[in-house]
């Protein structure tokens, strides 16, 4: 647990999480990745049982989207 | 000059009957026209006739519709049936059921079993083919005296609207040439293609949906119970939406959703309707079965709704004034209420005795239905048929979680049609103040019976007095005082009876009944319940007293304070 914010991940836990997510990303293949986030989206909503931290987590996910490389 | 296909339409299973053209009439000038002769217009023309009222029936055709089209049919829809007495058909011929199942990949996902109470008369739903809802209410309508039924007329404009006071005139025409038809009143039954509609250049708000879908009638002995079957991205119909109904004499209704850009004239060409059923039927393991097609049609998934129901002296009701979608089996259904609802109301102005402004009431409380079914069918038909992109990706992850997640299955529920309760309607006393009815008592804390009951707005809720006896088996053609007590001899106090007789002497018709039936008296609570000729709930007291019974009776027929214009 991240001790100075125990609301957050620590840092070997973020890395961790990082790399999940881009190995995922991967393995589902360009095909599927559009839907294998959508279904992590649903899965991670449900486990933070919070719709308003949703709502404000899709506006921060929503902004700087644009110059992005692909 | 309107000339009429007089052949019967095909059908594998429904004997159709035509009916000579009606000939022009000798009097062209009535009370109330219906235009259309549908479930919808039929059911006004019943209804009207139950409080006393004629009407001619206008139906452009001269035999009943083609196709199954309407095919489930609610409990709250078979109550008002029962109104006019066209509920027996539903018991002898139609399905009951009560469950819907949802397929992904072959596995079930998703099952809905709606709970039947045993107080309820009727099934949550009815599968029966529409032209036997229509040829019972036809038949009905041919012993009212009351009913002017015309075949082959059709009409052809609206020449008056009747705003500012004067009658309604429309132009009919027949095989036999053109007339015009005076009317006080013009209920505009004549559905989705509503010419009426049209002509006066009114507009539907609301939403239209990509999704066009095929519906296909197919006699086949399939050895299934009958639930609703809807199937999810099935392998031959990829990321689209396939849907199984069961209907009376061998028949089956197979609704199958195209792919996008293709043509309702593509859609229907034999070789299409063949390939595509069959496949569904091989996917569902029963591809050896013999079938043969009976009816076929396309439609698109719309949720719409005048925002008015009232322009001049043309009313509208049914598919006329709104388009609903078909998840939820809204469309017929709706238009019940709305038949129910209009024919009291459009009885007492007609005959003078309620002011205009009580017509004003069916548009607040039937819009306001229609505008909540489409927000709410408007979640199911983005389920369904999704619109985006992004809808898409949300209902295929959905799907694909569903397989193993139990958190997202209750997005498949395709939250069937329900009777709306008119709980701000003005025709209500406690609208205008709480202190006039007993309403927002009931449940409460101090309340020492603690029946929250049925609130003020809902329909009835039925109850089984004895087996095959049920409470609103025979609602009476005006409003119903019902007071119920333990106690079993109760007279109604004097007092009471000098407003009920008020009340009669301006023409209202109003019955009593005292009930004490353990279960009534379970359901609803010691009380005295005022219901509307429609069956819905206007006000409820603990304790009757005459002066709020009078002020109740005075609002429930748009004589309330706010309803009278200065």
């Amino acid at each position: 647990m991240n001790t100075s914010n125990p609301a957050a991940l620590t840092i070997p836990q973020l890395e961790n999480v990082y790399d999940t997510l881009a190995e995922a990303i991967d393995s589902a293949g360009p095909q599927h990745a559009e839907l294998f986030l959508t279904k992590l989206c649903l899965l991670l909503a449900n486990r933070l049982s919070d719709d308003m931290a949703v709502g404000e987590m899709v506006k921060v996910a929503l902004a700087d989207l644009s110059g992005a490389a692909r | 000059m309107h000339q009429v296909q007089t052949t019967p339409h095909p059908s594998v299973y429904f004997d159709y009957k035509v009916y000579a053209a009606s000939p022009r009439p000798v009097n062209m000038a009535a009370c109330v026209v219906i235009v259309g002769a549908g479930p919808v217009g039929l059911t006004t023309a019943l209804l009207l006739a139950k409080q006393g009222v004629r009407s001619v029936l206008i139906e452009s055709e001269q035999q009943v519709c083609s196709g199954s089209r309407a095919l489930a049919f609610t409990r709250r829809s078979l109550e008002i049936l029962q109104q006019v007495g066209a509920h027996t058909m539903f018991e002898n011929l139609g399905l009951p059921w009560r469950c819907g199942n949802s397929f992904y990949r072959g596995q079930r996902v998703f099952r809905m079993e709606i709970a039947h109470n045993p107080h309820d008369r009727f099934a949550p739903l009815t599968n029966v083919q529409q032209q036997f809802v229509e040829q019972s209410l036809v038949d009905l309508a041919a012993q009212q005296p009351l009913i002017e039924l015309r075949w082959g007329h059709k009409v052809l404009d609206v020449l008056e609207t009747g705003i500012n006071g004067a009658q309604a005139a429309i132009e009919i025409d027949t095989p036999e040439g053109r007339y015009v038809q005076r009317a006080a009143y013009v209920v505009a039954c004549d559905g989705a293609r509503s010419h009426l509609r049209s002509q006066l250049n009114l507009k539907l708000e609301g939403s239209s949906y990509e999704g066009r879908f095929v519906i296909a009638d197919i006699r086949i002995q399939l050895p299934l119970p009958t639930e609703r079957l809807a199937f999810f991205d099935p392998t031959w119909n990829p990321g689209n939406t396939v849907l199984m109904h069961r209907a009376p004499l061998d028949m089956w209704r197979v609704d199958y959703q195209l792919p996008a850009g293709e043509t309702p004239e593509e859609a229907l060409q034999p070789e299409s309707l063949k390939r595509r059923i069959q496949a569904q039927l091989d996917m569902i393991g029963h591809g050896g079965i013999p079938w043969e097609l009976d009816w076929s049609s396309v439609y698109s998934a719309r949720a719409l709704t005048l925002p008015d129901y009232r322009h001049g002296r043309v009313l509208f009701a049914g598919d006329a004034a709104h388009l609903l979608p078909i998840f939820g089996v809204r469309g017929a259904n709706t238009g019940f209420q709305d038949a129910q609802n209009l024919a009291w109301k459009l009885a007492l102005v007609v005959q003078g005795k309620a002011p205009l402004t009580l017509l004003d009431t069916y548009t607040h409380e039937r819009v306001a239905a229609a505008r909540e079914i489409v927000f709410e069918a408007g979640k199911s038909t983005r389920f369904m048929t999704p619109p985006t992109r992004g809808y898409r990706l949300l209902r295929d992850a959905v799907l694909s979680l569903s397989l193993t997640q139990e958190f997202v299955r209750p997005l498949y529920h395709w939250r069937t049609s329900r009777a709306h309760a008119y709980l701000d309607s003005p025709l209500n006393a406690a609208s205008h103040d709480v202190a006039w009815d007993d309403n927002a008592q009931f449940g409460a804390a101090s309340d020492a019976s603690q029946v929250e009951g049925l609130k003020v707005g809902e329909p009835m809720a039925n109850v089984a007095l004895e087996p095959r006896d049920y409470l609103m088996d025979n609602f009476p053609a005006g409003f119903l005082l019902l007071i119920v007590s333990a106690q079993e001899t109760v007279t109604t106090d004097a007092e009471i009876e000098a407003v009920l007789a008020q009340f009669r002497a301006q023409g209202f018709a109003i019955f009593v009944q005292h009930q004490h039936h353990p279960q009534v008296l379970a359901c609803y609570g010691a009380g005295a319940y005022l219901f509307r000729p429609d069956q819905h709930l206007c006000a409820r007291w603990r304790t009757l007293d005459p002066r709020r019974l009078e002020f109740a009776l005075q609002c429930a027929v748009g004589a309330g304070p706010e309803l009278i214009s200065v």
